[in-house]
């Protein structure tokens, strides 16, 4: 059982499509977004449905503050944030915002757990920035894995002895062993607004049988993402970072 | 979060002969260490991979520290990942969720422990056991991986002579969790031949094995531990700043290029050290290339301004702990071994040049690579007229000389260069076989000139290299109109 994870899709549906492809072709059988399909990007209605679709398919989707904020407050996001809001409400149907507005803020079971932020007080939407919140996070899943966005950089926290953690950097295409016994908490990087000065795409795939976990990179047509965001009469600072990953 | 022991369920499977785990047969007993049980198995209830096999069973459950459980779980992870035959072969494991094992090959052979009892041992048996632990070193670091617990306990020596490295239970995969990686333990075993960095908490630093490696090599030549066995963590890292007592200051015997080895692996600063087990593999093949410094003459440590002076750059290199955070294999990237062909029997070749430039090129690209320049020669004709002239070592001296001279205008200071003169039918397999035993990382030769290419390509030593040889190579071609 493979599970491909999108994290803080932002609205680039370029970048979704390339990654879903590519998780695609390396046999996965279920998907899970973990939150902020909108926001910055020019194409909310298309990710949105693409979304909807996956989750009628058995994806497991939840809600991110950007999702959060199309029908909620949005006053403390900066200008850039706002601008991509004000964009997809204006974008977005009803049927759309609908489904993001009922989207679940974490889903758990025994074996795994999804949430944007961090596991505990999720609605807070908590950056997952370091061990100790890594710590909280995974003291609060009641569950051996958790997956989370928020965060646009690809980190893996695991358990060493009693109560520490210790963080990876992961290779991309590097299988890691990711054993029951031993907490995990993965962010699994951003497909559509990577930030570690590599625009290429974003996200990992559990495989929940050999229990591994494996980063991945993803090259899509990052140009064409940021035209389209200047074409939309988005801010110029948006396009910029999608096209350079910063 | 619960503790790992808590998952760990207690052992009611009697471990006896007979006894069957996950399709393995308990064989016979091989040892009891302090934090697992060996046993020689049998695939019982499992295809048999077809080579004899040895599983490891942890100690689990109360009294035992947790820290070998975390060492069981480390080796399990890497083994897997690793390739080659300087380590045991993967079979099988199963983590602490029921019954832990680790299923891997049986190699037969004699453990480097065994034979460091007979030590002091003479130069060239030092020379040779050292030179097959950095080639099997070598071969882990290349795959990202470092050792961190080399010892002469945890090698193994097959009978063709090449080493095997046992125990990934301490290592480090810069690509894979590292479980280790704030645990700082003292094992009375291993605490001898740690390096200052390691002793520090380092765990991403490659160089912390050419430092043990250096450790078992002055523990083979002298007989002897260069910081003896101190009974505390503490008490090592207070000794590991005082310089070492040379070796040839405890037998006099003891030739200075092997003291020049040793030393520099020992140098508290790894920067100052080799830079890969590759340089000191060539260097105990090839006593006569090792360029002597002050290290090789030492007869006695050095006073306390030096050792003061020393201890300060330490703790310096220690505290800028930047300079030790490279991946392994980026390391031996950043010290790449270049092999140079150059044809000495035909200096007035107009590709010299281009080679030269080439190779100039190359070697500015690396502070740390190193070029063996080799010349294949026919094998020398007595002519009895002239016998001296004529002798092989007469045509090894002055086919030297030619390549000291073709190098000269490279600049390359004495520890990064090697010159080689190969007497050979056959120049491709002479090239193949010398870059093959030095870790060449890549060949430079010149490539046919268009008049020979049209008659004998397929067998030009250029197209047989670079069909055949393991490494990269760089066959430099003169452009048309250059080199007349």
């Amino acid at each position: 059982m493979r599970i491909a994870l999108f994290a803080d899709v932002h609205a680039n549906l370029q970048a979704l499509e390339a990654c879903r492809a590519d998780a695609a072709r390396r046999g996965r059988d279920r998907e899970a977004f973990l939150g902020d399909l909108v926001g910055y990007g020019a194409d909310a209605a298309a990710v949105v449905d693409l979304a909807m679709a996956a989750v009628q398919d058995g994806a497991v989707s939840v809600r991110g503050n950007h999702d959060d904020a199309i029908d909620g407050e949005s006053g403390y996001l900066n200008e850039m944030a706002r601008a991509g809001v004000a964009h997809a409400r204006a974008t977005l149907n009803e049927t759309q915002r609908a489904h993001l507005k009922h989207l679940p803020l974490i889903v758990r079971s025994a074996e795994a757990c999804f949430v944007h932020g961090s596991a505990d007080a999720p609605e807070r939407f908590r950056y997952l920035d370091g061990i100790d919140a890594a710590k909280r996070c995974a003291a609060a899943a009641e569950a051996p894995i958790t997956f989370v966005g928020h965060v646009h950089e690809q980190r893996l926290y695991f358990a060493t002895l009693g109560e520490r953690m210790h963080l990876l950097t992961p290779t991309p295409g590097i299988a890691i062993p990711v054993p029951r016994h031993r907490r995990c908490v993965a962010v699994v990087g951003s497909v559509g607004q990577p930030r570690d000065r590599n625009p290429m795409a974003a996200y990992a795939l559990y495989d929940a049988t050999r229990r591994t976990l494996t980063f991945h990179r993803v090259s899509y047509d990052h140009r064409a993402a940021a035209q389209r965001i200047r074409a939309a009469g988005l801010p110029e600072s948006i396009a910029y970072r999608v096209e350079h990953g910063i | 979060m619960a503790s790992e022991l808590s998952f760990a369920p207690p052992r009611t499977l009697a471990l006896v002969p007979g006894v069957v785990i996950d399709g393995f047969r308990l064989v016979s007993s091989i040892g009891e260490g302090g934090t697992a049980f060996l046993f020689r198995v049998e695939a019982a209830e499992r295809p048999d991979p077809g080579f004899p096999l040895l599983m490891k069973l942890p100690r689990i459950g109360n009294g035992q520290p947790a820290e070998s459980l975390l060492a069981f779980e480390m080796e399990a992870m890497i083994l897997p990942t690793v390739q080659g035959r300087h380590l045991p072969r993967y079979v099988a494991s199963r983590d602490i969720t029921a019954t832990p094992y680790l299923a891997m090959e049986w190699i037969d052979g004699t453990l480097l422990e065994d034979i460091a009892r007979a030590a002091p041992l003479a130069d060239d048996r030092v020379a040779a056991l050292g030179a097959a632990l950095a080639d099997a070193l070598h071969a882990l670091h290349r795959q990202d991986v470092i050792h961190h617990d080399i010892k002469p306990a945890n090698v193994l020596l097959r009978a063709d002579g090449s080493a095997v490295l046992l125990d990934l239970g301490f290592a480090h995969h810069a690509h894979l969790p590292d479980l280790l990686a704030e645990e700082r333990r003292y094992a009375a075993g291993s605490a001898p031949y740690m390096s200052p960095e390691q002793l520090n908490g380092s765990r991403e630093d490659p160089r912390g094995d050419l430092f043990a490696l250096g450790a078992v090599l002055y523990e083979l030549s002298t007989g002897a531990l260069p910081f003896g066995t101190p009974p505390t963590l503490r008490a090592m890292e207070n000794r590991l700043w005082a310089a070492v007592v040379p070796p040839r200051a405890r037998a006099a015997t003891i030739a200075p290029w092997l003291q020049e080895i040793i030393l520099r692996c020992l140098e508290p600063d790894p920067a100052v050290r080799y830079q890969s087990a590759a340089h000191v593999a060539f260097d105990l093949r090839h006593p006569d290339q090792v360029p002597l410094t002050t290290r090789a003459h030492h007869l006695r440590p050095p006073g306390l301004v030096t050792q003061y002076r020393r201890w300060r750059r330490l703790k310096r290199a220690l505290a800028d702990r930047g300079r030790l955070q490279a991946k392994p294999h980026t390391m031996a990237a950043h010290a790449p071994v270049l092999l140079v062909a150059i044809d000495t029997s035909h200096p007035e070749d107009p590709r010299h040049a281009a080679l030269q430039a080439a190779t100039r090129q190359l070697v500015s690209l690396h502070h740390e690579s190193r070029v063996l320049a080799v010349s294949v020669v026919a094998p020398a004709e007595i002519d009895a007229a002239h016998p001296l002239e004529s002798s092989a070592s007469g045509q090894q001296l002055s086919h030297r000389l030619r390549l000291a001279d073709w190098l000269a205008p490279t600049a390359l200071p004495p520890d990064r260069l090697s010159l080689h003169v190969i007497e050979s039918e056959d120049p491709a397999t002479a090239l193949l076989d010398i870059a093959g035993a030095n870790h060449v990382d890549l060949i430079v030769l010149g490539a046919p000139r268009p008049d020979e290419a049209a008659l004998a390509w397929w067998r030009s030593t250029a197209s047989t290299v670079t069909a055949r040889a393991r490494c990269s190579v760089h066959v430099v071609r003169v452009g048309e109109g250059q080199g007349d």
